[in-house]
């Protein structure tokens, strides 16, 4: 099989096949995760609720108060990723052909040298945050396998996405392949590890906001 | 410098200069030294006499001819086809006066007087279905004449993508069973010219230096030469920097593609595609394929036919989605089927609770 050959597999049939289990994945994991419900809370409100839910996804955004300086590297570089990731996932404008072609729904894409320099910048922001999750013994004690995984799973779409538009390593054709492989791995295993906060991390922030609002913490 | 060749060249009103010129360029193009370039000069103009000249064999298989249309219409007619003073072309089909039986001849003669010396060029594919019966010459599979010919020679130059690759013939359901040269001649040098057409000077180039080093060039991993195929198409692509603002022509007439902006998201193929047409352009350096609003095929890789369509983003699916639903469906069952799992469980936890008293705390003490 020619690069290109596996080239065409991987934007054909490896696509076709890992956004089929993405999309089953999904749909089996917010059904069975919101599915199992809570126990309705029959107390009577402190406080009006109002819209402390969605309050708590924007604040949960930033540090809780004198938290800051107790985990910079967290925040920081925590915060600095997820951004970096988004815009490179969404505005680089391959990636928006692609999510144009499967949609139907296109947007203005970022210049490229932008797009670059957040990729990097992220880049040494998952690094940071790997070296801190090794040298802070709280981190190390509480990473489980999932945890060592997942980062690879997150870093390595990134970093063959970063390398092949540079050219650098291997030739451009294949590290595009292994690219998309690396995506397509991410895909067929988004739903089933911790990943899945892509889809729940809102839905439980709201969920919290809105319980903290009944018992009277409105926010 | 004096010489049969210069002589001829100033008959049709090329000077020596321009003949230094040209070789220098070609020695430059090909990335060797500047010497190169004087040692080509030397080696093309000391044209020996025709029976000493190195017999060339250009066979025709499962192809259109292009190849051929492309070097000898190249852009410097005189110049390139002065390749044709240095070599002896002894069998080719679509510019040899002889036909029938007195080809075949010529071919069988040119074989046994150079046997282990001569350069073979193949431009087409190679049919392996019906035992070969979908392309025949003089009665004879194009598969028998290659494995013949191919026997005695010193190296095979596949010229076009068809023969490099299998091209065209080869592409999705391969009706002939078409296949490379390389798929059949395991033994002989091959360099890969490949192209649809491809450029004239690569083959000129190829053979300048064949005849001045007697080696072949430096080959990639598709057996191309290096220095002719060592960049892609974007990277040298004029209109890169439009590609790297982001600023893309969304279609063939719409303002992007009136001010020449990049034309990846019209399916350029560019980024994969190991080629100089953005360098060394066609008809007389005018212009190419990106330049005059069309985005690249892809042509000189290998299965360009089937690479998911000429007009797609490469950055999209090659392949039009299929089987969505199913998948949703199947999410949706197992999903549906985890839920009702864990009410039960979740019933069965609440059926089989069991109060704890105060009393019975005291009990168990």
């Amino acid at each position: 099989m020619s690069e290109m050959q596996l080239l065409t597999w991987v934007r054909g049939t490896g696509l076709n096949i890992a956004i089929g289990l993405f999309l089953a994945g999904v749909l089996w994991r917010l059904l069975e995760i919101y599915s199992l419900g809570r126990k309705k809370d029959l107390s009577a409100p402190r406080a009006a609720a109002g819209a402390s839910g969605w309050h708590t996804i924007l604040r949960r955004n930033l540090p809780a108060p004198g938290m800051l300086p107790k985990a910079p590297v967290t925040y920081i570089a925590g915060g600095i990723f997820h951004v970096g990731l988004a815009v490179v996932v969404f505005m680089f404008a391959p990636h928006i052909e692609l999510f144009k072609s499967l949609t139907g729904l296109s947007w203005p894409g970022l210049p490229s040298q932008f797009i670059h320099l957040t990729t990097i910048v992220t880049l040494v922001a998952m690094l940071v945050l790997l070296v801190d999750r090794i040298k802070n013994p709280v981190k190390k004690y509480l990473s489980t396998f999932e945890d060592w995984f997942t980062w690879a799973l997150t870093f390595i779409p990134l970093l063959t996405g970063w390398l092949s538009v540079q050219h650098l390593l291997l030739p451009y054709t294949t590290m595009l392949t292994v690219h998309i492989l690396s995506v397509e791995l991410l895909l067929v295993l988004l739903p089933f590890t911790k990943l899945f906060h892509a889809f729940t991390a809102f839905g439980s922030r709201w969920f919290n906001g809105s319980a903290n609002g009944h018992k009277g913490v409105a926010v | 410098m004096q010489g049969p060749l210069i002589e001829s060249l100033a008959r049709r009103g090329i000077s020596r200069r321009n003949f230094s010129k040209y070789c220098a360029t070609l020695a430059s193009m090909m990335a060797l030294p500047p010497l190169a370039g004087h040692a080509m000069e030397k080696a093309l103009a000391a044209t020996p006499a025709p029976s000493r000249r190195p017999s060339v064999i250009w066979l025709p298989f499962q192809e259109c001819t292009g190849c051929t249309e492309s070097i000898t219409r190249s852009h410097s007619p005189t110049l390139e086809s002065l390749i044709f003073e240095s070599i002896s072309l002894d069998y080719q089909e679509t510019l040899m006066a002889a036909a029938g039986h007195q080809a075949e001849e010529a071919l069988h003669a040119a074989m046994k007087a150079n046997a282990g010396k001569y350069l073979v060029i193949v431009d087409g594919s190679i049919p392996l279905g019906l035992d070969g019966a979908y392309s025949c010459i003089g009665g004879r599979s194009n598969v028998d004449t290659l494995k013949e010919v191919a026997k005695d020679a010193a190296a095979i130059i596949a010229m076009g993508s068809c023969s490099a690759y299998g091209g065209l013939p080869k592409a999705h359901p391969n009706p002939t069973g078409a296949v490379a040269v390389s798929d059949i001649i395991k033994d002989k040098p091959i360099v890969n010219i490949p192209g649809c057409p491809p450029i004239p000077v690569v083959m000129t180039g190829v053979l300048a230096h064949f005849l001045t080093f007697g080696t072949l060039p430096e080959l990639d991993q598709h057996g191309r030469p290096k220095s002719f195929y060592g960049e892609t198409i974007h990277d040298r692509c004029y209109r890169r920097p439009f590609y790297d603002q982001g600023k893309f022509a969304k279609t063939f007439d719409d303002e992007g593609a009136r001010n020449g902006w990049c034309l990846f998201e019209l399916g350029c193929k560019g980024p994969v595609t190991y080629n100089s047409c953005a360098t060394i352009k066609w008809n007389a350096g005018t212009s190419w394929p990106v330049e005059s609003g069309h985005g690249c095929l892809g042509c000189s890789e290998p299965d360009f036919w089937d690479g998911g369509g000429f007009y797609r983003a490469l950055s999209a699916p090659a392949n039009p989605m299929q089987k969505i639903s199913v998948a949703l469906g199947a999410g949706a069952v197992v999903g549906l089927a985890a839920a009702a799992i864990n009410r039960t469980k979740k019933s069965a936890a609440k059926t089989g609770h069991e109060t704890t008293t105060l009393e019975d705390l005291e009990k168990s003490k």
